[in-house]
């Protein structure tokens, strides 16, 4: 995560020193919480250049977290693609099995980095918002590993979707506090972790569980989440000898995506695709900011937003409460403005397919999440020449959706 | 400036011996109709400066009071085009009564910077305070509010310590607001020990008059306050009123207004005498 080289013309020195990727990202938090961050970038700088920090966050990613994972070729799943494509073609599609990580997704990374950062800020209570309930559960795996008081905020109308979840936190010895002010789901569990850490910043650090937030949130989520493209490259260069022509990751907040993009954003030949959640369709309920929002402020940063005409945030939609949030990270919002990366909306149907297909094909059942960018696969894959290579990140696992998928099948469990 | 209300309120709250009462409401709550009512009795009450919130979806620096007053103020249709008639209307009844907006920065820059500092200027609106703006992105609002004379408040909080504090002066005018706790409005009540060493220090660093709010919730504790700072500013036990009442809040909230008022007016006198 110390290896951000700042090139002129490079994709990868963005932010600025105030936190702007381009019109994007920035510091909009209320006065009380302008020193903590100002503070937390500091204390960042010196963390990014202290090759101790990086040693042990290293070190915690392998022996803890499991890393590296597997980057596996789907054959099954490329071949049931090429039988449906034009001849010669039915690109090769490989999986980043972030799934495989301790707690099940991409989010323990990100959280291990914060933790050390918290305690080299001598915080001892951390807080988190979460939706599903994965963020919730990584923050407090890490707060149990290192000794630390835990506050998960969550909707409580995702409390009551995500029971099994709100009892792992529980063994892990955090305290999950419903959020019933708002629309009840991730946004309003957001509002309630900046109320609470407005209100007690002398000792908690807030661990914010995506690519976004005030700066240098995004940035640092985004550093800690790296680890996920750098070992994608080592992994295709070893099982391929060349970069993969495409990359392909589910975006809500975007942290799993901006971790597996960023080390590839200077490699032109290497497409990426951002998978938006299109709900119940662009026309009808949704999630998917760039495709169908605008640009606007919200949660400390400036990014593509669902609002109305007014500057009133709109509900997002989405069978997969991990991509249920109106707005995207700031870079994304900047990487969709000059082009770098394309962002397409998969509804819920779609997804669901891909989930069931992975199943079924591969013998992985997916974070719905992450069904979303199989989905997208599956629909570029076929159109693509056969020696053309797709990594997909698999970013979750899918055990925390069973419910939700069951109760969309109408199977009674 | 030319015809600068605030300063010329600050001035005669001054000349009086006491601090302005500045006193908050939700625009359009509980509805848009129900509104100048309750505004009217702010005034009548003995208000010096009226803050109207700008309602959002969002009120991340709201504590449960103001939050269920934006919910019921969206609930009920409010739009932007509405506060600023509300405004305008305002103006027209109180021509010498300060008005500012107070809210987010979504909701008043969604338009752009400059429509939103023009529709203030066309209203009669006197300054806006943005809770999510800092120093930091003036350029998102500042310049805008500056080129239509329009006052741009910032807020000064427990954690805005000294070498911090030039940033937050820096473009601020109309009034210096402090932020007496570090938290949410309406919630925690600041010990009075503190408020006065940090409007000493305010005091020492600026000329503007400083205004001391968030927990003052009886006349108590705004005339406590009213005896170190410059103004005072009630928010949420008012809001809690109106959430209580409804649209027969009016009398009701012109009665606490006016004990809040008469407790400024008698400490002065007291001070006085």
């Amino acid at each position: 995560m110390t290896d951000t080289i700042n090139l002129p013309n490079s994709l990868r020195s963005q932010p600025d020193s105030s936190g702007h990727f381009g019109a994007f990202g920035g510091r909009y938090v209320a006065e009380t919480l302008m020193p903590l961050i100002l503070e937390l970038d500091k204390v960042y700088r010196t963390a990014k250049a202290d090759p101790a920090f990086d040693a042990e966050f290293a070190e915690l990613l392998r022996s803890y977290v499991g890393r590296p994972n597997p980057l596996y070729y789907a054959g099954r799943l490329t071949e049931m693609l090429r039988d449906k494509a034009a001849a010669g073609k039915g690109a090769k599609i490989y999986l980043k099995r972030e799934e495989l990580n301790h707690t099940g997704a991409h989010k323990i990374n990100n959280c291990i980095g914060q933790a050390l950062l918290a305690r080299r800020m001598g915080k001892k209570k951390v807080i988190a918002e979460t939706g599903a309930g994965q963020h919730g559960v990584a923050t407090a795996t890490v707060a149990a590993l290192f000794g630390m008081e835990c506050k998960i905020f969550m909707g409580a109308k995702d409390v009551e979707r995500q029971r099994p979840n709100v009892f792992r936190m529980k063994l892990l010895g955090a305290e999950v506090i419903p959020v019933t002010s708002g629309s009840q789901t991730l946004k309003d569990a957001m509002n309630d972790a900046l109320r609470h850490w407005v209100s007690n910043v002398h000792d908690t650090f807030y661990i914010i569980g995506t690519a976004a937030g005030p700066h240098p949130y995004p940035e640092l989520v985004r550093d800690f989440q790296s680890i996920i493209g750098k070992e994608t490259r080592a992994q295709m260069m070893e099982a391929e000898g060349r970069l993969p022509d495409m990359l392909i990751a589910p975006v809500g907040g975007g942290s799993n995506a901006i971790g597996m993009f960023h080390p590839f954003l200077d490699d032109p030949e290497v497409a990426m695709i951002g998978v938006e959640a299109a709900g119940e369709g662009l026309d009808k309920k949704h999630a998917a900011s760039l495709a169908g929002g605008a640009s606007g402020i919200l949660h400390g940063n400036r990014t593509y937003l669902l609002q109305d005409e007014d500057g009133q945030i709109t509900e997002a939609h989405s069978i997969s409460a991990g991509l249920d949030y109106p707005g995207i990270g700031p870079e994304h919002s900047w990487l969709h403005e000059i082009g770098r990366v394309r962002y397409l909306p998969v509804t819920d149907d779609e997804a669901l397919a891909s989930f069931q297909t992975l199943a079924k094909l591969e013998g992985i059942i997916p974070a719905l999440e992450s069904a979303h960018a199989i989905a997208a696969a599956e629909q570029i894959a076929p159109t693509m020449d056969a020696d053309k290579i797709i990594v997909v990140n698999l970013s979750g696992r899918g055990d925390k959706d069973i419910f939700t998928v069951a109760d969309a099948l109408g199977v009674e469990m | 400036m030319n015809r600068d209300r605030l300063s010329s309120r600050f001035a005669a709250c001054k000349a009086q011996g006491r601090a302005a009462l500045i006193t908050f409401m939700t625009a359009g709550d509980p509805d848009i109709a129900a509104t100048p009512a309750i505004l009217d009795a702010l005034v009548a009450g003995g208000a010096d400066i009226i803050e109207l919130g700008m309602p959002f979806t969002d009120p991340m620096a709201d504590g449960p009071a103001i939050e269920l007053a934006n919910l019921r103020s969206l609930g009920s249709g409010t739009k932007t085009k509405h506060i600023f008639a509300l405004a305008a209307d305002f103006r027209a009844r109180h021509p010498d009564v300060p008005l500012i907006l107070m809210g987010y920065a979504n909701p008043m820059l969604v338009r752009g910077a400059d429509w939103f500092a023009d529709q203030c200027r066309i209203a009669g609106v006197d300054g806006v305070i943005c809770v999510d703006v800092p120093p930091e992105e003036d350029a998102e609002i500042g310049p805008a509010l500056r080129a239509a004379g329009v006052h741009l408040v910032r807020l000064a909080t427990p954690t805005t310590d000294a070498t911090r504090l030039p940033a937050v002066l820096d473009g601020a005018s109309g009034f210096l607001y402090h932020v007496a706790v570090a938290g949410i409005t309406g919630k925690q009540q600041a010990a009075q020990a503190s408020i006065e060493i940090a409007v000493r220090k305010l005091k020492a660093a600026t000329d503007l008059p400083i205004a001391v709010g968030f927990g003052v919730r009886s006349p108590e504790q705004a005339a406590a306050i009213g005896r170190v700072a410059d103004g005072v500013v009630v928010g949420s036990a008012i809001v809690d009123i109106v959430g209580s009442h409804g649209d027969a809040a009016a009398p009701f909230v012109q009665d606490f207004v006016a004990a809040l008022s008469g407790a400024l007016t008698t400490q002065a006198q007291e001070t006085a005498a």
